[in-house]
């Protein structure tokens, strides 16, 4: 694997002379580069491997009316960067009076330091040898695994900068790895099953593989045994990544943009206002430890920091870029992405029970072994893109899971669950467990009663 | 660690010439030289994919553009093939040195090397690549004919002002237009050499309709394929009434009751049933991965007789036909399942490799960033003999689904997709419009309760993402009946 590198500096002198020559008093440039290697394995055998050099540069132009434009191009060449300083310039004659972003006053704001250890790279054949082997050892965990059709261990080198005609200059250089098995099993005369599990880790040596070995068949073994359930409502308990899923698939309720564009189910006022059961806080941190590859700065070079939404279940604020915040009076808070209409978009849900946990008022410490009643143990949600409508607030989405009934726990064998965002929230009854570190967030288990589930006859 | 490399302005990518210019007859020289090193360091087959791109993005919102996003740029992508393994790379560099970077490192996942011991079987039966196959020689012009930023900034503007002027309760007004064209050019040890243009234009209508607690959100996306004028041509009004139409109908809508009923599926974007369902599953990806439960059918009934279902990539400006795939195979209609008998599988290089299935000019990836995959172009089910009237007619209580949204199909065959409109059909007639259901079934269970399909067949423009990206596909279908599936909703 080569290292690839962007040159802040020369890209800013370059830069600097186009401007001048083209008369582009204020601009500003996101780049980034990668050089990825991936790997896949098919029963014993290499079944690809990857390897992919990235670039990209983001570009803008303010014109003399004060409106944006923007050009984007993965040709790092002198004459790309020309081409797209110009095609920034040109596009900003269509910019939008009512919603021009600006530099970020916090673009040359300290950063919070983070520890991102950067690895070497590990050969790929290495990569290869590790996958084979922890597809045998998943293959070896049930006579009813005959397959692992998705898995993928994958390492990257990247490196990102933002630099303003201001004099702003932000870079960040990180390495991750990420592991993924999904396997499927059959037995004979029942339906196919398949479960997996994912790792991330700075490096390849890094990651828990016996972890995500571990993981992966344990979850697909669980739902061998299974059974149809019936149509009705039912208590529900989300794993962390489901609900971490959910929240994403709804995180217009705290994005300032969407609330701009009149397409949040928030609005304005809504802060302040109880929005979810007063058991619940939810942050969004994007320099949690436990956010892998975490971005110190956003599209604007805004400092990447911890932000409370919900407090109490109370909304406390929203995820802002530049323009919105100015549009709400209030700073930045590092979640821009770059563009001529600039998007806003949340870093890392941290989720947890309001205060402490005698004060909780039995929100802590829920045991589905303990409860009376059937529970629907929700582990994965499936198909968020089809089955949510976000400014609706409504979902309807295939799971995978378990009905816990009397202590015994039997796979679901097909389902949906569906309901309203907003009822999830005030329906919210509490928290079992420890919260997980995922790579979406961190969460504990996550009570929610009255659901409806449909079954597949 | 083998080499450093920095990426800056100053670096000689040699870029310039190739986006002046595009790819020709001109390259052969060069990509002959790569390929032949491929093959003397022991490769079977070689295969380079170039690409050329130049997008442009436009957004109205409510009577103002708020966002114009163009995009250009250029790669490539190296593949080596050894038995049934094959190594991947790409890269933005497009210079001799980059290429020749990208191939050895491809060859090295392989455990081949430039120089190493593989090239004593030197020869290994490259001749040097034939005369440029061009299928984009008649299409140079088209970017240029494409609508500029003001022509379609005006024209969504048209779009929503249309809608405004149709619509009731519309919170948000949205327009948008995208322009993809990409030049490509691939290059194989086994003779391919082809050229292509492709242009996809896509547009798309949407509103958030909002009165109370009552909220509807819909929208419609219109595509075609190499065809500069698309945009012009587009029909605004008609497009405008016929969201503000539905979104009027849904705004007031109950929630679905869940269950297992009959549905009736309208034509066009309806045909996302076949896709998600049974599509992906005829996808030689699927043989390899041992995850589709067709793979030992072929012969043999997996639909119910009413079903005959076709892919292709002929059909005039549908939004996934190509004049060649991205292997430089020139695509054919397949006819997947005839009169409920599996026929065929959608075969790519690497498919036909390890599976046995020939090529039907099904390779197709994202951009070069992707090595080619078996997928879909358009896909459809064949017209039947009734009138939609007659499919509703049949069922006593039911689901009419008038306008699906997206879908998927898991590695157990299981499948989703949410339907955006619907209506309940309660003795053979649409009464009440009904929100928020999800179709689930498994396509082995699925495919033979299709037990109907009307004389309407029509398509619609849609994009699936699978392994080897996001791709331009159309689905489509007559009305069909399915006897029984499975509704989620509350």
């Amino acid at each position: 694997m080569s290292i690839s590198q962007l040159d802040a500096e020369a890209l800013r002198q370059s830069l600097e002379q186009l401007a001048g020559r083209h008369a582009i008093h204020q601009w500003d440039l996101g780049a980034s580069c990668s050089d990825d290697t991936s790997v896949q394995v098919d029963r014993g055998e290499a079944k690809q491997m990857k390897a992919a050099q990235r670039s990209a540069i983001t570009v803008r132009a303010w014109n003399g009316d004060g409106l944006v434009g923007i050009t984007s191009t993965s040709d790092l060449s002198a004459e790309g960067l020309e081409r797209a300083l110009v095609g920034a310039s040109e596009a900003s004659a269509f910019g939008n009076p009512d919603d021009t972003p600006a530099f970020s006053p916090l673009a040359t704001a300290a950063l919070q330091p983070l520890d991102q250890p950067l690895h070497e790279p590990v050969n790929i054949l290495q990569l290869l040898d590790t996958l084979k082997d922890a597809e045998r050892q998943l293959l070896g965990r049930h006579a009813a695994i005959e397959t692992v059709p998705y898995n993928g261990l994958a390492q990257r080198r990247s490196q990102r900068l933002y630099l303003n005609s201001a004099g702003a200059s932000r870079q960040q250089a990180m390495t991750t790895a990420s592991l993924y098995l999904y396997a499927r099993a059959e037995e004979r005369g029942r339906k196919p099953r398949s479960a997996g599990a994912v790792r991330l880790a700075y490096g390849a040596g890094d990651l828990d593989i016996a972890g995500c070995i571990d993981e992966a068949a344990e979850r697909t073994i669980s739902h061998l045994d299974y059974a149809p359930i019936t149509t009705g409502r039912y208590t529900c308990v989300f794993s962390p990544e489901a609900f971490l899923d959910l929240i994403g698939a709804f995180s217009s309720l705290f994005n300032a943009r969407a609330v701009l564009d009149g397409v949040s189910l928030s609005s304005r006022e809504s802060l302040g206002q109880q929005l979810a059961a007063p058991c619940l806080n939810l942050h969004d941190n994007g320099l949690h430890p436990g956010n892998i590859g975490a971005a110190s700065f956003d599209g604007e070079g805004t400092p990447t920091r911890r932000l409370t939404l919900l407090e109490g279940g109370v909304l406390r604020q929203f995820l802002h870029s530049e323009a919105t915040a100015r549009a709400f009076g209030v700073a930045p808070t590092g979640h821009a992405g770059m563009g001529a209409k600039v998007s806003v978009g949340p870093d890392y849900f941290e989720v947890g029970p309001a205060g402490t946990a005698a004060g909780s008022g039995g929100a802590v410490g829920l045991d589905q072994t303990l409860h009376q009643g059937p529970l629907v143990l929700i582990d994965s949600l499936s198909a968020l893109h089809a089955g949510v409508k976000a400014s609706q607030g409504s979902f309807s989405l295939p799971f995978d899971g378990w009905l816990m009934h009397n202590g015994q726990r039997v796979s679901i064998e097909a389902a949906t669950v569906a309901g309203d965002i907003r009822t999830v929230l005030s329906q919210l009854i509490g928290f079992e467990g420890e919260a997980k570190v995922t790579p979406d967030g961190v969460c504990p288990q996550v009570w929610v009663e009255g659901l409806s589930i449909t079954g597949e006859a | 660690m083998t080499s450093t490399s920095t990426r800056s302005v100053d670096s000689s990518l040699h870029t310039a010439d190739t986006l002046a210019t595009g790819f020709g007859s001109h390259w052969s020289t060069r990509l002959e030289a790569l390929l032949a090193c491929g093959r003397r360091a022991g490769a079977d087959l070689v295969e380079v994919f170039l690409e050329r791109t130049d997008h442009l993005g436009v957004l109205a919102e409510q009577d103002r553009v708020t966002s114009v996003s163009p995009a250009f740029g250029l790669g490539a992508g190296i593949r080596v093939f050894l038995g049934h393994r094959d190594g991947f790379v790409s890269t933005n560099d497009l210079s001799d040195q980059g290429l020749q970077s990208a191939l050895e490192q491809a060859l090295g996942m392989l455990g081949l090397q430039v120089g190493g011991p593989s090239s004593a079987a030197v020869g290994r039966g490259f001749d040097g690549l034939p005369g440029l196959r061009d299928h984009g020689s008649s299409k140079a012009s088209w970017l240029a004919s494409c609508p500029g930023l003001a022509e379609a900034s005006a024209k969504l503007l048209d779009g929503t002002a249309r809608l405004e002027r149709h619509g009731r309760h519309l919170q948000v007004r949205r327009g948008s237009y995208s322009r993809d064209w990409q030049e490509v050019l691939v290059a194989a040890s086994d003779g391919t050499f082809a050229r292509d243009i492709r242009l996809h234009q896509s547009l798309g209508l949407s509103v958030l309709a909002a009165d109370g607690d009552h909220r509807s959100s819909l929208g419609r996306r219109y595509g075609t394929t190499d065809s500069p004028d698309d945009l012009r041509r587009w029909d605004a009004d008609a497009s405008a009434l016929e969201i503000c139409d539905s979104a009027a109908t849904m705004l007031y809508a109950d929630y679905v009751e869940a269950g297992q009923m009959p549905a009736v599926l309208a034509n066009r974007f309806g045909g996302v049933i076949f896709h998600e369902a049974c599509g992906h599953l005829l996808e030689t990806t699927q043989v390899e991965r041992g995850t589709t439960p067709f793979a030992d059918k072929v012969g043999e009934a997996i639909a119910h007789e009413a079903v005959t279902a076709i892919d292709e990539g002929l059909s005039d400006a549908a939004f996934g036909s190509l004049s060649m795939d991205d292997e430089g195979m020139e695509p054919q209609r397949t006819v997947l399942i005839e009169q409920g008998v599996l026929k065929r599988f959608l075969s790519d290089r690497a498919g036909e490799q390890r599976t046995g299935h020939p090529r039907t000019g099904s390779g197709r990836r994202q951009s070069h960033g992707f090595a080619a995959a078996s997928r879909m172009r358009n896909t459809y089910i064949a017209p039947g003999h009734h009138t939609p009237e007659q499919l509703i007619a049949s069922v006593d209580r039911g689901l009419y689904c008038k306008s699906m949204g997206g879908g998927s199909v898991g590695p157990t065959g299981q499948f989703n997709f949410a339907v955006d409109e619907a209506f309940l059909i309660e003795n053979g007639q649409l009464t009440r419009p009904v929100k928020g259901a999800t179709l689930i079934g498994e396509a082995k269970e699925v495919m033979p309760r299709i037990s109907m399909c009307a004389n309407d067949l029509e398509l619609a423009a849609g994009f699936c993402g699978s392994v080897s990206g996001s791709i331009f596909v159309t689905v489509g279908q007559p009305h069909i009946k399915v006897d029984s599936i499975t509704v989620g909703g509350r």
